[in-house]
């Protein structure tokens, strides 16, 4: 390493021989680059330079047999937003009813990972990661299985009458759980909830349990000791949290094509068979847009709400 | 703060709330609702296992018949249901390797030097985990739709490789960035190489965060299915298998793989916790 600025030794050999390298060579001041270079170029091919193609993309108009051509024609966004805009909120909804579900039920398990667990801490981590390692496809797959009309779950929440209070709020529809907006959001739930476990556990973890003691001693009850000491430092793993279950269920499309009818489409159903189904390019291009637009919009600005910048 | 509220502390609340269940259901409350939670997270597993034993009447696994054990039998029974698991198998390892090389270069970077540029290299790395996964991989496929380039293996590898490479240089970074700089100068110092320093102490002090970015490339390309699903054009990964199996028929195959890799990756976590607590055993002894 180049670092020159390292404090004198305490004996005199460093007087008589100085670094080596006190002005550092053309070649050595290039090792970043160097370093950066395939990564970053990769990045920049494959992530960059196809959004300024799907941008571009969202401004043609053609066809498959004649080819788009760009023509500026900015209509495709009114287009799309106007047929599409029940999708986009519909996601939206979902995605932030699954990111505070996920939250609220995220928030227990990675408390008790952190102070209960002891020596069970890692038994309980493994099995928090070990779903991953089954693809999510099949788990959700599984929730079919769950949540079937005929099932026991559904059975149950018929007995308590539960799906009575959920149809009465619009969230089921009769006596089934699947292909309404409950069985979406329970999915979406499911699927990101470890996002959610990890960085809460990453930054419960790291609170020294002194403090607790000290808010105990100065009279605090538990709950005003997590609502004044606990929550407050755990603030930068509910942020991540939050912006990592948040972004990718607001893309997503598997919970509401597996799991839900079709009034339960998401904007990410949309796209991708605007995409893959209709090959209509600039509707696709125009609606990843808007969706990337708007995420980057809500997540700068909760970035900034929230405070920690740095977290990023 | 809170100091008006006396008549709460921990001690004087005993008298307040006789009940002893009551108490006991106060002090474990949060316990309980995590374990639930951890009950959510694992209902689906429980599920998969179960119905890897399932002799199903018609084409779909969603409904309980009766008990077999033909699929864990024939695992392969299905027409291409292994040969996709082993092009996952093999994309995730080559998505892997390239992720972590080209991902480990830019964390040192980031980690070690001054450079002009930083802050859109920062950026660069953050866009794409903060990304819809849609939307990368609905561009992505433009580009290539556009360069006329033909969709498989090599379109899903870039693609992998490209959302794999973020997750890799913050794994590392962070790793690079906590370690002791007084080692190396400690090395230079005892007339170690450039080259010796940093493969005798920088990188076995940077192996943990290499090998968690490599840990998670495996997964995330592994079980990757959005991206996957635009990029790959008639080319088959598992995912892809298990959704075009959820618009056909579920084979009960499909159970037991997933099983099969939940159980090998739990063990090999277990054994691998085994060893590091035997290693700290004999060390400190």
């Amino acid at each position: 390493m180049t670092t020159t600025a390292t404090p004198a030794p305490p004996d005199g050999r460093s007087e008589a021989a100085p670094p080596v390298l006190r002005k550092t060579p053309a070649r050595k001041r290039l090792v970043p680059y160097w370093l950066l270079l395939p990564g970053i170029l990769w990045l920049i091919v494959f992530f960059a330079a196809p959004l300024v193609y799907q941008a571009s993309t969202s401004i043609q108009t053609g066809s498959l047999e004649e080819g788009f051509k760009v023509t500026w024609h900015v209509a495709t966004y009114w287009d799309a937003l106007g047929e599409y805009w029940p999708q986009f909120i519909r996601s939206m909804g979902y995605a932030a009813v699954a990111t505070v579900l996920c939250l609220v039920l995220g928030y227990p398990l990675a408390y008790l990972i952190a102070f209960k667990a002891g020596r069970w801490r890692n038994v309980v981590m493994i099995l928090v990661i070990a779903p991953f390692f089954t693809s999510f496809l099949i788990r959700t797959l599984a929730w079919k299985t769950i949540l079937a009309d005929g099932g026991p779950v559904v059975g149950l929440l018929n007995s308590l009458h539960v799906l009575d209070v959920t149809s009465w709020l619009g969230v089921t529809e009769g006596h089934r759980v699947l292909a309404t907006p409950l069985a979406v959001v329970c999915g979406l739930t499911y699927n990101f909830l470890p996002f959610m476990v990890l960085p809460l556990y990453t930054s419960l973890e790291r609170i020294d349990p002194r403090l607790h003691e000290a808010a105990g001693d100065l009279y605090a009850r538990p709950s005003t000791t997590f609502r004044r000491v606990t929550f407050p430092l755990s603030m930068p793993g509910v942020v991540a949290g939050t912006l990592l279950t948040f972004i990718p269920a607001a893309g997503d499309y598997i919970n509401a094509e597996l799991l839900g009818s079709t009034d339960q489409k998401m904007i990410g159903n949309v796209i991708q068979s605007q995409f893959l189904r209709v090959l209509d390019y600039p509707t696709a291009a125009a609606l990843s847009f808007i969706l990337m637009a708007a995420i980057l919009a809500m997540v700068t600005f909760y970035i900034r709400k929230s405070g920690t910048e740095d977290l990023v | 703060m809170a100091v008006h509220e006396t008549t709460n502390a921990p001690g004087t609340g005993a008298a307040r709330t006789p009940n002893r269940g009551l108490r006991w259901l106060r002090r474990n409350i949060v316990a309980m609702a995590g374990l639930a939670t951890l009950g959510y997270l694992i209902l689906p597993n429980i599920v998969v296992m179960v119905f890897s034993f399932n002799k199903p009447n018609g084409r779909f696994n969603y409904q309980w018949q009766r008990f077999s054990t033909d699929a864990w039998s024939d695992p392969c029974g299905v027409a291409d249901l292994c040969g996709s698991l082993g092009l996952s198998l093999q994309l995730a390892l080559w998505a892997t390797i390239g992720a972590t090389v080209l991902g480990t270069m830019i964390a040192f970077a980031l980690a070690r030097y001054r450079f002009r540029a930083r802050a859109g290299v920062n950026t660069l790395i953050f866009l794409p985990m903060a990304m819809p996964e849609v939307v990368m991989a609905a561009s992505l496929a433009t580009l290539f739709l556009n360069m006329g380039i033909q969709f498989g293996f090599w379109t899903i590898l870039i693609a992998h490789i490209m959302f794999c490479l973020s997750f890799v240089v913050t794994a590392v970074k962070a790793r690079v960035m906590s370690m002791d700089p007084r080692l190396e100068q400690a090395a230079q110092d005892l007339y170690a190489s450039p080259v010796q320093t940093f493969l005798r102490v920088t990188l076995p002090i940077a192996a943990p965060g290499i090998a968690a970015g490599a840990l998670l490339s495996f997964a995330l390309s592994f079980d990757d299915f959005i991206i996957t699903n635009f990029n790959a054009g008639s080319t088959v990964t598992f995912p892809m298998f298990v959704w075009g199996s959820a618009q056909r028929g579920t084979p009960v195959q499909i159970n037991v793989i997933g099983t099969a890799m939940f159980l090998v990756a739990v063990l090999c976590v277990l054994a691998g916790q085994l060893a590091g607590n035997r290693r700290k055993r004999s060390k400190r002894s």
